[in-house]
């Protein structure tokens, strides 16, 4: 049966390295949970802990109330789907499939309805006798998650499935796992580096850095209210701009360099003079009469959209970031702008977002952190 | 502290049996051998006394000098025939090209010293060709004794190593790296100097030190046409079987020469490999083209005369083996009494070498895969140093490695000599590394996520090992193995020094009636190896799906 998964306080320690210093995070029965982040930042590590190929130096991991520390993999009951794949060469497709049945001591019928029932739920009904060698990436994997599934593992895990396949397929193969893991219910944990990946995915997602879980939400909470600047320029693009807060008859304004100001409805408690962040992405802009002035530096035409790639005055924008961009949406926009335009841009403010100048934290009310 | 070290599974039991049982039958034969070359014989206290022996007298000293100059020329004979062979093979159309690349392996895989004495029934002082040449023209053929027969033999023995090497390095050059070179103006022996030879360099290099090693141990060669030009193990053989009452200290002296001197030569080789070693992958390997004319002419002469002259020495032992024979002396006419005498009196040796020859090969397997399956998958230190251990066959010369087993299986607890144990263990501690090597670089291309797959639908690591890994390793083993088993019924220099009259395996019997002149039945002999080792040669393509060897 599906479990609950509950992780508190988990430390990770190769040798004198700490790879994760202590990381709690709970995941609900049924749930289609991402670990995103980096390569490095311990997100792969954390899921084989939580399959036992990684061993546990502190707190502890539980499905639902057992504590799993020191149970061995192969008594976990857990479905796994690898990068490579990992199917046995040397089995059919179908003999791939009944492995585990056969280990769990299923007697013969069982094992045909059980392995026939999944094999057209991944629709690989017609190469069943193959051996896996002369099957496709996406089929591979369709395998992979058929055998990982027939079981009915506690949990589903999934190390970076797509990512060998070429863009087409692993759109096509994301509907396909998250319609089987509809139709199973059952509790996955989802790793991947690609966050376009774990936005159409998941029903929540944690975003990692350095071992430290920075956000847990909702897909769009974490595209729209980022808790801090690492999740806001980590999925999309977000162009980061100095500012201060103002406040003059109890209303609150953010405070560009050059002086324009926005006056804000929803931000929590902040003082005067406050430095700040503002966090604008490239949609969030208009062209207006009045808003922060630019040149345009770079024209890219993609279809839908017009990138421009912009130049501030010195002193607007924060340090080190990749660019700054504003986005056209061509299907309403009056006019295309060439190269060394001056342009007067107006973020909206309903969309933008406010952090501290340390940029932990975000400053619109009511952004939580562990959602 | 390493956790995986505490806990008490199944690979820990491997690792800890496997430093056991290296350290019983290599390391502590081996320092055995060290601390009785540093005892005095009569008195037992310690002293140089072996040593300063073996250097002021030209008698032992020259055999050393005399190894080194028989080996370095071989070897260098062997790279030059070797290389051009493979690429003119490689390079051009050659007619019957199958053909020859299977009879140079069988020339190379038959045991050096039926080379060596149908070489002596060909052009020995009463050999076949001297009284046909002396009758007819009155010519005299050139001695096949001494050093020039030894440099015969041995070179066309072992070239067919370079051979294999070179070419499995110029299968792997891409095209385009040559039409590169020629698009910059570079073509014919400058192309070859300037692009080939150093993309084959490391690869020519991994052979030669097998080259080297072959022939600076090979016992048989010069002990059957050697006659006054003694080398070293030839040396250490006599000295140890002639010492009375098992002083065989000054023996052990000169075996410690010998292992010093090729692990010097091992290392020098390691460092110079390690310097200029790189990968390489071919997408299109080097198309063959065809030569025409004169050139073509000469080519297939070249080559086949050399493939003539490598297999000449199997159908001489072929056909002498169905001479009719008079007691020891070769009659008119054919017949099949020297394989009836063959059966009759030596009958033992034959089961004895494909028994000990299979057990061999069944626990090298065995042992090859769980040892490989640590020292790739389970490394802690202690697989460090089995690693490290496992590379000790490689430079041990196999008749030292025979003093050492039994200096050290002589007495209590463990008696060992004159056992088919002990022969067995020499088998094994020959050929495992050679199997380990090849295991651990087919685990190397399983992907660790498959075991991890298996495990985590519910097969314990153990299980896992067995249902799935060991089943995917099995065919590359497998055909290792069979190539290892072939070298085994032909082992001859630590079999010599380890068998009794019960434990007699085939090459030792063909040895021993070769020094009894009694050439019939040693030709009969000698056939049935042969034979054995082309139906294991067949076996070999037949289950690996390739002409591909590797040694």
């Amino acid at each position: 049966m599906s479990v609950a998964i509950h992780i508190d306080h988990v430390i990770k320690r190769y040798d004198q390295v700490t790879i994760i210093p202590n990381l709690s995070a709970h995941i609900k029965n049924g749930e289609f949970f991402t670990l995103l982040g980096p390569s490095g930042c311990g997100k792969t590590t954390l899921l084989r802990m939580i399959a036992g190929f990684n061993s546990i130096e502190g707190g502890e991991i539980k499905f639902d109330d057992l504590v799993i520390n020191e149970i061995p993999t192969h008594k976990r009951n857990i479905g796994m789907v690898f990068q490579s794949y990992a199917i046995f060469p040397h089995l059919t497709v179908r003999e791939n499939i009944e492995y585990g049945l056969k280990l769990r001591r299923f007697d013969k019928a069982e094992i045909k309805t059980k392995v026939d029932a999944i094999l057209k739920a991944v629709k690989i009904e017609e190469y069943q006798d193959r051996l896996p060698e002369r099957l496709s990436g996406g089929q591979q994997q369709r395998v992979a998650l058929a055998r990982a599934i027939v079981i009915h593992p506690n949990v589903l895990l999934m190390d970076e499935p797509l990512s060998n396949l070429d863009a087409k397929l692993r759109v096509e193969m994301r509907s396909a796992i998250r319609e089987v893991q509809n139709q199973v219910g059952i509790t996955t944990v989802y790793v991947t580096h690609d966050q376009e990946e774990a936005l159409a995915i998941s029903d929540r997602i944690a975003v990692m850095q350095t071992g430290v879980i920075e956000q847990i939400g909702k897909p769009q909470s974490i595209y729209t209210r980022p808790y801090n600047v690492f999740v806001s320029t980590f999925i999309g693009h977000s162009n980061l701009f100095v500012g201060k807060i103002k406040v003059e008859d109890h209303k609150t304004f953010v405070l560009f360099q050059d002086g324009y100001q926005l006056k804000m409805d929803n931000l929590s408690s902040v003082t005067d003079g406050q430095e700040i962040i503002i966090s604008v992405r490239p949609e969030e802009f208009s062209v207006q009469e009045d808003g922060i002035e630019c040149t345009i530096h770079n024209r890219v035409f993609l279809g839908k959209y017009v990138n421009y790639t912009l130049a501030f005055a010195s002193g607007m924008v924060m340090k080190n970031q990749s660019a700054t961009e504003f986005s056209q949406d061509l299907g309403h926009a009056e006019k295309v702008f060439e190269i060394g335009e001056t342009i007067i841009l107006r973020p909206n403010k309903a969309k933008i977002n406010i952090f501290t100048a340390d940029q932990r934290v975000n400053l619109i009310r009511d952004v939580k952190q562990y959602e | 502290m390493n956790k995986k070290l505490l806990t008490w599974d199944f690979w820990t039991f491997v690792t800890v049996s496997s430093v056991v049982v290296f350290g019983l039958f290599l390391m502590y034969p081996l320092f055995s051998l060290f601390i009785s070359s540093f005892l005095d014989p009569a008195t037992g206290v310690f002293t140089m006394e072996n040593f300063s022996k073996f250097f002021s007298r030209k008698y032992y000293y020259q055999s050393l000098i005399n190894s080194m100059w028989v080996t370095t020329c071989v070897t260098i004979l062997s790279i030059m025939i070797g290389t051009a062979l493979a690429y003119l093979m490689t390079a051009f159309k050659v007619k019957g090209k199958g053909a020859v690349e299977v009879l140079v392996i069988i020339s190379m895989l038959s045991p050096p010293f039926i080379g060596a004495y149908s070489w002596v029934l060909l052009g020995g002082r009463s050999g076949i060709m001297t009284q046909f040449l002396s009758d007819l023209f009155h010519m005299e053929w050139p001695s096949i004794y001494g050093f020039s027969g030894i440099l015969l033999v041995l070179t066309l023995k072992l070239y067919p190593f370079i051979y294999l090497y070179v070419s499995g390095a110029l299968k792997k050059i891409d095209a385009s790296l040559i039409e590169a070179a020629e698009s910059l103006g570079c073509s014919g022996i400058k192309k070859i100097v300037t692009v080939i030879m150093p993309l084959v360099m490391p690869t020519l290099l991994a052979g030669a030190l097998m080259v080297f090693m072959n022939a600076l141990a090979d016992f048989g060669t010069p002990m059957l046409i050697g006659e006054g030009f003694n080398v070293m193990p030839v040396m250490i053989y006599s000295e140890f079987i002639n010492e009375v009452g098992g002083q065989a200290n000054f023996a052990a002296a000169m075996a410690t020469l010998m292992v010093i001197l090729t692990t010097t030569i091992f290392l020098l080789q390691k460092y110079v490999v390690n310097r200029k070693s790189f990968t390489m992958s071919s997408l299109r390997p080097m198309q063959a083209k065809g030569l025409s004319g004169l050139k073509n002419a000469v080519m297939h002469i070249a080559i086949y005369g050399l493939v003539l002259v490598s297999v000449i020495p199997q159908v001489t032992v072929i056909y002498t083996s169905f001479l009719k024979t008079k007691g020891q002396i070769f009659v008119s006419g054919f017949s099949m009494d020297s394989y009836r005498i063959v059966f009759d009196n030596l009958a033992l040796a034959i089961t004895n070498t494909y028994v000990y020859s299979f057990v061999a090969i069944l626990l090298i397997v065995f042992f090859g895969m769980l040892v490989a399956y640590i020292t790739t998958r389970r490394k802690s230190w202690l697989t460090d140093i089995i690693d490290t251990l496992t590379m000790f066959p490689y430079i041990i010369p196999g008749s030292v490695l025979g003093i050492t087993l039994l200096l050290a299986f002589n007495e209590d607890p463990l008696i060992l000599s004159g056992t088919a144990t002990i022969i067995i263990v020499s088998l094994v501690i020959r050929r495992l590394p050679y199997t380990l090597r090849s295991s651990s670089a087919i685990l190397y291309q399983i992907s660790p996520s498959v075991e991890e797959a298996s495990i985590s639908l519910g097969a314990s690591p153990l299980k896992t090992f067995f249902k799935i890994t060991a089943v995917m390793m099995i065919p590359g083993v497998l055909s290792g193995a069979i190539l290892s088993w072939i070298t085994c019924i032909n082992e001859l220099s630590s079999s010599v020094i380890l068998y009794t009259g019960g434990t007699k395996t085939m090459s030792v019997a063909i040895y021993t009636e070769v020094i009894r002149a009694s050439y019939g039945t040693a030709a009969a002999l000698s056939t049935i190896l042969t034979l054995t080792t082309v139906i294991g040669l067949l076996l070999f393509f037949k289950v690996s799906g390739s002409k591909d060897i590797s040694l």
